[in-house]
């Protein structure tokens, strides 16, 4: 008898953490989402109406296109470049590693430190990077300032800062690559191109699955760059989900309205990971 | 041929360090800059008289002592509240069949997918109706346990040869003397990779901190730093935003060169699983 109930027991603990604070959380939004509620008064139930408002503004269609244009080409260049500077370091030196580990340095560095370095750094007036620019002759530009380029600016910060952790998880899975291929490879003079897309890609292909899911589950959180440098601005231009999660939520204090933002973003990372899930299982059923 | 292509990895070589080493380079330079100094154009890429001055202001400004305390507190209570939550729990996903382990683990990787971004309002709310706002407990909790971390763990365990407890249980050992006596320390080098891993993250983390505190009792590092933006005149601080910058960044950086090879190997392992 005391066997049976020790599993339970030796889970309980986490298992009680995860559902007070992720599983009910997750529950307690979607519910609120139904609702009008100002953290004060009483909660009144609208049905659909705040996704209805959500559908019809303007500015929330803006985040979600901000949103899904920051995760693209975030994604897709921290990957590529990533898959680039793998290939580039994946001998073993001592260079490499040297190299290896200075691209990696950010990812371990808080995210309000790079968010106050690149501020810093992408200045208008002051700006390191604006002084270079001047220097081959071009105008400053207003990194920060300028609705059409803000976003472009927060997406290189974001690239930066993500390019070292993809680099160490391809290169790991490129040294693990058995050397043997690569000799009948070699053995069939088949030219560097062919080599890679026939055996480096497809021996690599697992890791670079999950690594673009880690890669878009992080890119759809983006908050942080957002909220120090930007705050959103200028004129809406680099607000993301979250962004407008934390403004809906923590400013106006609308925790319905926010939740139902909330509640978008949860099937969007749905989406994700079933495709994800659905992917790895195809690739395994047809190997 | 062979000269030209020295030359071309060479120049790359230098374009990787002037991209990724620059922007750290400036943050240590402009924390030793006078204010006049850092809108200086063409800007210095030297400092002659280092201005110590500027990290006392950082101490003036904020509470760093204070915020320094609360952020060891804080990564230390994570760190063991979730020892005390994934080991046992890693153990007995990996060790015990039991009615309904399949769909609670499987619930367990779902949070897995759940970022803090998503939920944060709701934790607040449940938060602040438990009367936990600026508590210590307010900043460990939501993350006193990691489903990664069950997830990784579970695998380690799994991978230990049954034959070993089986000759334990022989002896009579007690489960618990199991877990801690040959589980556990067989375990090791996933243990403390994880440990690493929930260290760096709660160290660094803005996010919780931001969104469930609203003085500053419990606030950590981070945060204060953020807090040095607020802006006297025309021009932003830069020079003490960068010394309050290198104080938050330096313990990581300096982990970083000491245990190198650890560190790369904590984020490779976890990312070839």
């Amino acid at each position: 008898m005391k066997s049976k109930i020790r599993p339970y027991l030796m889970i309980a603990p986490a298992m009680i953490i995860l559902g007070v604070f992720v599983i009910y959380p997750i529950i307690y939004m979607n519910y609120l989402s139904f609702f009008s509620w100002n953290m004060m008064g009483s909660m009144k139930f609208v049905g659909f109406d705040n996704f209805k408002t959500l559908i019809s503004n303007k500015d929330f269609h803006q985040v979600l296109g901000n949103t899904f244009k920051f995760v693209f080409w975030t994604v897709g260049l921290s990957v590529i470049l990533g898959l680039c500077a793998a290939l580039y370091l994946k001998a073993n030196t001592k260079i490499n590693a040297f190299l290896q580990g200075a691209i990696f340095v950010p990812h371990i560095v808080s995210l309000v430190s790079i968010s106050f370095i690149w501020m810093w750094l992408m200045d208008s007036q002051y700006g390191l990077l604006n002084y270079w620019l001047g220097l081959i002759g071009i105008d400053p530009i207003r990194w920060l300032e300028d609705p059409n380029v803000a976003m472009t600016s927060i997406i290189i910060i974001s690239v930066w800062k993500s390019i070292g952790y993809n680099t160490l998880i391809l290169v790991a899975a490129m040294q693990g690559v058995p050397e043997y291929l690569y000799q009948a490879a070699s053995l069939d003079k088949s030219p560097k191109v062919t080599t890679f897309f026939k055996i480096t890609l497809p021996m690599i292909s697992p890791s670079l699955f999950f690594l673009v899911l880690m890669n878009l589950i992080a890119a759809f959180k983006i908050f942080e760059p957002v909220y120090i440098i930007t705050n959103g601005g200028p004129l809406n231009s680099t607000n993301t989900l979250v962004n407008m999660i934390y403004e809906e939520g923590f400013v106006f204090y609308k925790i319905g309205y926010a939740s139902s933002i909330g509640v978008v973003l949860m099937l969007i990372l749905s989406v994700c990971t079933v495709l994800y899930f659905h992917m790895l299982s195809r690739r395994v059923h047809y190997r | 041929m062979n000269i030209l292509k020295k030359i071309c990895k060479t120049i790359v070589n230098i374009l990787l360090v002037l991209i990724f080493v620059t922007p750290f380079y400036w943050m240590f330079l402009t924390a030793f800059k006078t204010i006049s100094q850092t809108i200086q154009m063409p800007p210095l890429f030297y400092v002659l008289d280092p201005q110590w001055s500027n990290f006392s202001q950082v101490f003036e400004k904020i509470p760093l002592l204070h915020m320094f305390k609360n952020s060891v507190l804080i990564s230390a209570g994570i760190l063991l509240c979730q020892a005390i939550t994934v080991i046992p729990a890693a153990y007995a996903f990996a060790r015990y069949k039991f009615a309904g382990s399949k769909v609670l683990f499987g619930l367990t990787l779902i949070t897995m997918m759940i970022p803090s971004q998503l939920i944060f309002l709701p934790v607040y709310l449940l938060l602040s109706k438990l009367g936990l706002i600026n508590t210590y407990a307010s900043m460990i909790l939501p993350s006193a346990c990691s489903a990664f971390a069950i997830f990784m763990l579970r695998q380690t365990f799994m991978q230990i040869p049954e034959e070993l407890v089986e000759a334990a249980r022989l002896d009579k050992a007690s489960e618990l003397k199991i877990m801690l006596k040959i589980m556990l320390p067989i375990a090791r080098p996933t243990v403390t990779t994880l440990a690493l891993l929930t260290f760096i993250s709660s160290w660094n983390d803005y996010f919780w901190p931001l969104v469930l505190t609203t003085n500053d009792t419990v606030r950590t590092l981070p945060l204060g730093i953020s807090m040095l933006k607020a802006v006297d005149g025309a021009v932003m601080p830069y020079h003490i935003i960068m010394a309050g910058n290198v104080l938050l960044v330096i313990p990581i950086i300096i982990a970083f060169i000491c245990a190198q090879k650890q560190i790369i190997q904590a984020f490779t392992y976890v990312g070839e699983k």
